[in-house]
Order: C-alpha cells, then sequence, then structure tokens
C-alpha cells in the first residue's frame, strides 16, 4: 500500500509544481536567451514571479464601461488552463487523468480561455483591443485545423483517443516510418505553439507599438490582480501546449524521479529553442501570418497523409 | 397515449379562450401551453425511460394500415424540445407580442395549431397523417413569419418560404409515393432488404433528401431560413430554429431507421451536405449585421454538424462497425436537443435585445450587457454553448461526433472521416468568433446610437423562460449522465444494438472536470475581486486604451471590422459586396463605407435567374392578345397539331 503511495504523491506533487509554480520561470528564461544573443545582460530569470507578486498587492483600475465579463477573461483562461493541464501528460511520469476522447476536451478548454479573453477585451470599447481581438479569433481558426490534424495521425499512428497514450509513444522515434509523420507534426504543432503564445515570428511580446499587436493589445487594460492572473496565464500556457512539443520527443526511462527531470530538461531546451527563434527572425507582417499557419496546417496533415501509406 | 393526446388537444386549443377574452388572452395560452408541454413531457419521459410504447390505431378509419401514431423513443426524444421551446416561447410572447405589433390573437392561433402540428408530426406512423402535419406545420409557419406583413421584406421572406416549403413537400409526397409503392402500404416502417441498393431505391433516397433538406435548411438548399427566421417574431423565430428545421431531420433520422442495409454513399453524402452546411453557414454568419440573420445561418451550420453525426452513424451502420454508428447517432441526436436548447435560447436573448433596441443590426447596438444583465448572461449562456465550449451541453454532443470521427479514422477502414474532424474542428474556431463577435459587439463596450443607451432590461415574463432554457444546458452540459440512458433508448430505434453509453464511461469525470473548473473560476475571481478594494479607488474611470481616454463610441471595433479578416480571407465563398467612396482632393467629402454578405445562393444565382427567366416569359406576351377570336384560333391550332401528330 504504501509502496504505492509514496510515488503517488511524489507524482502529485512534481505536477503541482510544474503547473503552479514552475511556469513563470519559462518567460524569463527566453527573455534571458533573447538578451544573452543581443549581448545584454537581460532582466533576472525570475522576473516574472517578481512582477506577479508585486501585482498580487496592487489595487486593480477598473473602466467605467467594463462589467463583469472584463474580469471573466483573466480568470476563465487560468481556470481553463489549471483544468486542461490536469488531462496533459508532463514527460513519462503517470498521468493524472486519461480517458478516451480527453483530447477533444483539452482542445475545447483553450477555446474556452480564448473565448473569455477576446470577450474581456472586447469589454474595454476600446478599438485596440477590439483590434486584438480580431486578430486572436481569426488566427487561431487556421490553428485549430493544424491541432486537429497533428492529433488525428497521432491518433491513428497509436490506436488511441486519449491524450496521454498519444504522446507518451516514445516507440514512434524507433519505429522508422514513423519517424517522418512524428517529425512534421511537431513542425506543425510548433508553429500552433508559436501562435497560440503569442512568440515571434507571429507576434511580438515586447512590441511597443499597439497596432501590430496581437495578444498583448487585448489585455492593455487589465491591472493588478487580473493582469497577475494574464501573465501567469499565458506562462503555463507556454508549459501546457510545451508539454505537447516536448512528450513525443522524450526517451523513457527507467525510474519515475528521471522521466520528471527528463520533462523540465525538455522544457528548458524549448525555452532556449524559442529563445533562439526569437534572436534570429523578425516577426511577419499581419497579412504574412495566415501563410505561415496554413504551413502548419498543411505539415499536420501530410503527417496524417503519410500515415495513410 | 391518453397523456400525448391531451397534449396535442391542449396546444392546439391554446390560441381559442383568447379570442373570446378582453384580457389576459395569452396568459391563458400560455398557460394551457405550459399544461400541453407537461402532460406531452410527462408522456415522452415515460417511453424514454423504458415504459410501454403507446399508440393509436384506428382500423376502421385509417385507409388500408392500422396504425396512425406511434410514440415510440426517437417520437419522444423529438417531442420533448418542442414542448419546451413552445411553453417557453409562448411565455415570452405574453409581453414580446403585444397589441402594438398587430394581431397578437392571431399570433397566438397559429402559435398553438404550429405546435399542434408539430406535436402530431413527430408521433405520425401513417404517411397520409405525416404529410397532412408537414403541411400543417409548413402553412402554421408561413402565416407566423408573415405576421409583419406591412414590411415588404417580410412579405418576400414569407413567399420564398412558401415556395421553398411546397417544393419540398412535393419531392415528400413523390418519395412516399415510391415508398407505398414498394411496401403495399401506408404504414411507416421498415423496408425490405437491397431496397436501399436499387435504382428505386437511389430515386427515393433523393427526393426524400431534397424535401427533408429544404426543411432542414441544408446549405445548398437552405435559402428560406435566413430571410424567413430574421422576419418572424422573436418566439416563432425560436421555435422554427429550435425545432420546425429539425422535422427536417427527424424524417432523415426516420428513413435511417426504416432501412436495414444503407449503401456507403449514403453516409458519405450526409458528410459531404454536413460539411459544406457547417462550414458555409458559419461562414456566412460571419459576415451578417443583421443579429437575427446572423443566428438563423448558425442554424444551418448546427444542422451541417449533426448531419456529420448522422453520417458517421450511417457509415457506421452499412460497415457494421457498431460503437461508430452509436457515437454518430447519439451526436446527432443529442446535438438535435442540445441546438434547440440553446439557439431558442439566444432567439430569445436576441429578440429581447431586438424589443429594448428597435434594431436587429448589430451596429446599432452596444454595452447593452449594463442596461440588461439578465439577457446579456442568457445571451452569453447561449453563445458559451453553441460554440461547443466546456462545460455547457453543445460540447457534449460535438464531443460524440469527435470520438465517432476518431474512431472511424483509427480504423483503418475509413481514414477519411479526418476530413469530420478538421471540419469540426474549423466550424468550432469560426463559431468562437462569429459569436464573439455577435456578444461583444451587442452587449460589451459603449452604446454606439441613443436608441442602445436608452434600452432597459426585458420584463421578467420575458426573463423566465430565457432562464429555463439556459438552466437546461448547463444541466445537460454539466452533468451529461442524466441524459445517457434516454438517448440509448432513442438511438436503439436506429437499428444500431450497442448503446452509447457503454462507450462513455467517463461521462461522470466530465461532470467532475465542469465543477472543477467552476470552482477554479470561482476562487480565482474570489481573489482576483479582492484586490480591488484594499484602497478606495476613483469610480469612474475611463478605459485607458493607450491614453485616448474618451474615445468616441464609434471609434469601437464594429462587428464588420471584427470579422473583416475572416470574411476576406473566406472571400473565394462569400463574394462581400463593399461600397466604398473614394475619398479625393485636399478637403474631402464625408465618406461612407459599407459591406454586406448577400446569400450566394438566394441572391447570386436563384434571384438572377429567376429574374432572367421572367424576363424571358414576357417574351410570350405578344400571343396574349385578350381577344377571343385568337384564343379560339389557338385551340383550333392545337387540335389539328395533335390530329396531325396522331395521323403520323
Amino acid at each position: 500500500m504504501s509502496q504505492a503511495l509514496v510515488p503517488a504523491l511524489l507524482n502529485l506533487l512534481f505536477r503541482a509544481f510544474v503547473v503552479l509554480l514552475l511556469p513563470p520561470l519559462i518567460p524569463g528564461l527566453i527573455t534571458k536567451i533573447k538578451a544573452w544573443m543581443a549581448g545584454r545582460s537581460g532582466p533576472p530569470v525570475l522576473q516574472l514571479y517578481y512582477d506577479l507578486a508585486k501585482l498580487a498587492r496592487k489595487q486593480a483600475v477598473f473602466s467605467r464601461t467594463t462589467t463583469w465579463v472584463f474580469l471573466a477573461g483573466p480568470v476563465g483562461t487560468v481556470a481553463a488552463l489549471l483544468v486542461a493541464s490536469l488531462l496533459i501528460p508532463l514527460g513519462h511520469t503517470a498521468p493524472l487523468l486519461a480517458f478516451e476522447g480527453d483530447v477533444i476536451l483539452f482542445a475545447y478548454l483553450l477555446g474556452l480561455g480564448r473565448f473569455l479573453t477576446v470577450l474581456s477585451a472586447l469589454d474595454t470599447g476600446s478599438a485596440f483591443e477590439g483590434m486584438g481581438a480580431a486578430r486572436e479569433v481569426s488566427f487561431s481558426a487556421l490553428a485549430e485545423p493544424a491541432l486537429f490534424f497533428g492529433f488525428a495521425a497521432l491518433a491513428r499512428a497509436t490506436g488511441s483517443l486519449s491524450l496521454t497514450p498519444m504522446l507518451q509513444s516514445h516507440g514512434m522515434w524507433t519505429a522508422g516510418h514513423l519517424s517522418g509523420p512524428l517529425m512534421l507534426i511537431l513542425a506543425g504543432w510548433g508553429i500552433v505553439f508559436l501562435a497560440e503564445n503569442s512568440r515571434i515570428p507571429v507576434d511580438d511580446p515586447n512590441t511597443h507599438l499597439e497596432l501590430t499587436m496581437i495578444h498583448e493589445v487585448m489585455v492593455l487594460d487589465h491591472s493588478g490582480r487580473p493582469l497577475a492572473l494574464i501573465l501567469y496565464g499565458a506562462s503555463l500556457k507556454l508549459v501546457v501546449l510545451g508539454a505537447l512539443l516536448v512528450d513525443p520527443l522524450l526517451p523513457v526511462l527507467s525510474k519515475g524521479w528521471l522521466n520528471g527531470l527528463a520533462f523540465l530538461g525538455g522544457i528548458t531546451l524549448l525555452a532556449v529553442v524559442v529563445g533562439l527563434v526569437e534572436s534570429t527572425t523578425a516577426r511577419f507582417r499581419m497579412n504574412k501570418v495566415p501563410q505561415f499557419l496554413v504551413a502548419g496546417v498543411l505539415a499536420s496533415a501530410f503527417a496524417f497523409l503519410l500515415l495513410l501509406v | 397515449m391518453s397523456l400525448y393526446l391531451l397534449s396535442l388537444l391542449l396546444a392546439a386549443g391554446s390560441g381559442i379562450p383568447g379570442l373570446f377574452l378582453r384580457r389576459r388572452g395569452a396568459e391563458v395560452a400560455a398557460g394551457l401551453m405550459t399544461a400541453s408541454a407537461l402532460a406531452g413531457i410527462g408522456a415522452a419521459l415515460g417511453v424514454l425511460a423504458g415504459g410501454p410504447v403507446p399508440s393509436l390505431r384506428l382500423p376502421a378509419l385509417a385507409l388500408t394500415s392500422p396504425s396512425l401514431l406511434v410514440l415510440d423513443a426517437i417520437a419522444a426524444w423529438f417531442l420533448i424540445p418542442v414542448l419546451l421551446l413552445a411553453a417557453c416561447g409562448a411565455w415570452y410572447g405574453v409581453r414580446y407580442w403585444e397589441d402594438a405589433h398587430g394581431h397578437p390573437r392571431w399570433v397566438r392561433l397559429v402559435f398553438g395549431g404550429l405546435t399542434a402540428a408539430l406535436i402530431l408530426l413527430v408521433a405520425a406512423a401513417h404517411t397520409w397523417l405525416f404529410l397532412l402535419a408537414w403541411e400543417a406545420m409548413a402553412i402554421g409557419a408561413f402565416f407566423l413569419v408573415s405576421t409583419e406583413d406591412r414590411l415588404p421584406e417580410t412579405r418576400r421572406a414569407a413567399w420564398i418560404y412558401l415556395v421553398s416549403t411546397h417544393t419540398g413537400t412535393l419531392c415528400l409526397i413523390g418519395a412516399f409515393a415510391l415508398l407505398a409503392g414498394v411496401a403495399g402500404t401506408w404504414d411507416l416502417g421498415a423496408l425490405p432488404r437491397g431496397f436501399a441498393s436499387s435504382r428505386l431505391g437511389t430515386q427515393t433516397f433523393l427526393l426524400f433528401m431534397v424535401g427533408f433538406g429544404l426543411k432542414a435548411g441544408v446549405m445548398p438548399i437552405h435559402i428560406w431560413l435566413p430571410p424567413a427566421h430574421a422576419a418572424a417574431p422573436s418566439h416563432v423565430s425560436a421555435l422554427m430554429s429550435g425545432v420546425l428545421i429539425k422535422m427536417g431531420i427527424l424524417g432523415m433520422v426516420r428513413l435511417i431507421a426504416w432501412v436495414p442495409d444503407p449503401p456507403l454513399w449514403w453516409g458519405a453524402l450526409f458528410l459531404g451536405l454536413g460539411g459544406v452546411s457547417g462550414i458555409l453557414g458559419v461562414a456566412f454568419a460571419l459576415g451578417q449585421h443583421d443579429l437575427k440573420r446572423l443566428l438563423a445561418y448558425h442554424s444551418i451550420e448546427n444542422i451541417g454538424i449533426i448531419l456529420l453525426g448522422l453520417g458517421l452513424g450511417l457509415i457506421g451502420k452499412s460497415t457494421g462497425q457498431s460503437a461508430l454508428a452509436a457515437l454518430g447517432f447519439a451526436g446527432a441526436l443529442l446535438h438535435v436537443l442540445n441546438h434547440s436548447l440553446f439557439k431558442g435560447l439566444l432567439f430569445l436573448a436576441g429578440g429581447s435585445v431586438v424589443h429594448a433596441t428597435g434594431t436587429r443590426n448589430l451596429e446599432r447596438m452596444g454595452g447593452l450587457a449594463k442596461a440588461m444583465p439578465w439577457t446579456s448572461a442568457a445571451f452569453l449562456t447561449g453563445s458559451w454553448a453553441i460554440c461547443g465550449l466546456p462545460p455547457l451541453n453543445g460540447f457534449v454532443s460535438e464531443w460524440f461526433i469527435y470520438l465517432g470521427a476518431f474512431r472511424a479514422m483509427a480504423g483503418a477502414r475509413w481514414p477519411w472521416s479526418v476530413g469530420v474532424l478538421a471540419a469540426l474542428a474549423l466550424i468550432g474556431a469560426l463559431a468562437l468568433a462569429c459569436f464573439a463577435k455577435a456578444y461583444g459587439t451587442a452587449f460589451l463596450g459603449t452604446p454606439r446610437t441613443p436608441a442602445a443607451a436608452a434600452a432597459h432590461e426585458a420584463p421578467r415574463m420575458m426573463l423566465l423562460p430565457m432562464a429555463v432554457l439556459a438552466g437546461a444546458c448547463v444541466l445537460i452540459g454539466v452533468f451529461p449522465m442524466v441524459i445517457a440512458s434516454a438517448l440509448d433508448r432513442a438511438i436503439a430505434g436506429l437499428g444500431q444494438a450497442l448503446p452509447a453509453s457503454s462507450r462513455l464511461a467517463h461521462l461522470p469525470l466530465v461532470a467532475v472536470l465542469a465543477l472543477t473548473l467552476a470552482l477554479l473560476a470561482l476562487g480565482l475571481a474570489r481573489w482576483a475581486w479582492a484586490g480591488r478594494r484594499s484602497e478606495p479607488v476613483p469610480a469612474e474611470l475611463p478605459t485607458w486604451d493607450c491614453g485616448y481616454a474618451e474615445a468616441l463610441p464609434r471609434a469601437q471595433y464594429t462587428a464588420s471590422s471584427f470579422a473583416d479578416g475572416l470574411v476576406t480571407g473566406a472571400r473565394w465563398a462569400l463574394f462581400p459586396k463593399v461600397h466604398e467612396a473614394q475619398v479625393q482632393g485636399p478637403f474631402p467629402e464625408p465618406a461612407r463605407f459599407e459591406s454586406h454578405v448577400p446569400d450566394l445562393v438566394l441572391d447570386r444565382v436563384l434571384d438572377p435567374a429567376f429574374r432572367l427567366g421572367s424576363r424571358g416569359l414576357a417574351l410570350l406576351h405578344v400571343f396574349q392578345t385578350g381577344q377571343l377570336p385568337v384564343y379560339l384560333l389557338y385551340v383550333l391550332l392545337t387540335l389539328l397539331f395533335l390530329l396531325i401528330w396522331m395521323v403520323v
């Protein structure tokens, strides 16, 4: 009894750490990498933790235009992401919840977060935020099929409709005929990852021109604790969607804690890669973004086609 | 059976006392409709709980076949939304359609008649009764659509509806005649094996698909749907969009139940039609500024989703994959129920908005969430559900269809159902965009016109029906297992032995996750809200908006600009019309910009074609001199021609 209980408890603690404490580190890492690449020393890696602590103590300002929907955006996004994080496997550690069709629930929980964020942007009545909201829904209409083609390909390769077996099927790399499709899936999902997390080349989280922003312009009017939720939610999304990319690449290790470490290493590596991409590419013009996303759809659709032959 | 008949009589007579009462006629009608709903839903729940199937047989009256009415599980499944929406609509109509709008008594009488026709239709087991009820439904809806016949737009919508529905009825008469020829009886029931693959079977199937598809609003033949839903009073739109168009689906479901061995291409046709209706329906909805037209196009989209489910089910039935059939049919039938709940809710909430602002144009609304908090919450619930977002009911039915598509694809037999997955994902993302646009433009931000600023909350009598429907959406979404056994009984009627719930043992898990989500959201909201009270805050602050304090309401993003990116992206299908004045010179004149998306089939194909046709036929006026001798000459010439033709 106790022999089964201790690893389960440790696993739970690990999950709580990854979901609740780790996320703000990732944007810090990306910023650090970008600063190093540019020859600057950059803000501390823990900067987002300081920001969150400060925002939690600050008072929030609510415009007279807004209603409760304004608060529902940040709150709903974080709640949806937390529930989605229950479904996703973290590396090859034991899953918390896995059932047939949880893939769809996962994707729709992300959709729920987007819906509420967009509404809370429109609640301010600001033209800038309306612009960001319109861009967000337009681009995600292309990101969604890319995500689902990838799921379809993985479902066909693994014969399962649940996230955990789909992502933990390490055998895909070793079986030669599956590594090609997997690479295409990861390429497609990589594009989805960059778009959904508003990273360069789709969106620039550090830009200072509101007219060119997507995600950042939607949250211009949030302050205090709601803003803290938004920042934490964005970093949690990096981890949750990052797990989609990292999991299939990790090797299966003999011990549970080694698998956990491997996942942490993978996420760190992903942050480094994102930092390198951001340092070496410029963002696209807004009308080029759909083409980039269509490339993602095509990559994962090709992965599915390859699995048919 | 007596409960069912009681329900039928109460609904049919609900408008009659109001004809003679000076006051309170509407309340009496709504009360009778509620009694009818209670009786009918009681009967339906009895059947769905596994009770005996009541039927009415009149051997003496029914020509050549004994069964007249059979309230089986499928009928019971469709009966529940009919009665629920009719009762909600009747209560809503008490305050919504008062004397100011004209003909309230007439509207109540026909509303009751339409409901009775729908009640009769779902259980009809005799061809003639089915067609009679079908026709009564069509005529009743025609009268209700044309209620405001002083507006030319309404008259046009009503005529288009009448022509389309009769075209559909014509096809149905043909199809039923072919069926009766095969079965040798007017009874509706199982067809012999092999019929579906025969040539006659194909003809019958296609006739049925045109007839039922016209009623359901399947994409290329949806032409009547957007104008009629926009023109009808909102509680009638709710009933039409919620259940009347579902009668087309009921017909298709019955057809699937009668055929033991559908060919594979039937399923493929359903999937094709479903994909086209779903994607184009939501794409056209994105281009609309008229709130009710937008909702009408979403009905087409949801019919598409239902067809996708039915198509997967049919493929499962043809190829003998019972799990696939169960998931597809379960998803489709559940979506029928869900769509009536949330679309009824949306039309009622939209009606309150139209009532309060006096316009259907989204661009003239804005900021209504402040003036109409409850209507706003109702519309948001409906939007949330129709986008298929968890934890509301739209998610559960779409989830079944997704699972069916995944299952079909993972098995080696039918990999192309990946198209269903991609279509559903695209539909979901576009629906989200469209309802963010509709809700955001109408309810959020600041009022764009004085009329919107002066809006008032709807009276309680109109809010209560919305609360009932919203409650049902939440109930099915959060506790999907409550309907699992009823759903199993309904799909068992489709010739599918395997119960769907056996595939979905984790439905309670959905409830757990939904409750977790709600608790998390509550906790976070409490935390975020508490931060507000820490220090005194200036009460009235404008939106910061990067320093553009006191931005004009007109500077807000409009519905058209919100959808512009997507509409332009899909211009190869939507053909948006843009009227734009050129701005010239150093002191330009005030310029206007306007864009709208006309209906592809009605406005771009049929209308010009009919115009051209009538111009061509005008050439025949030459022969129409109006003089009797000339006409007698025509008769003589015709007779001569016939004589020569017979001799030769």
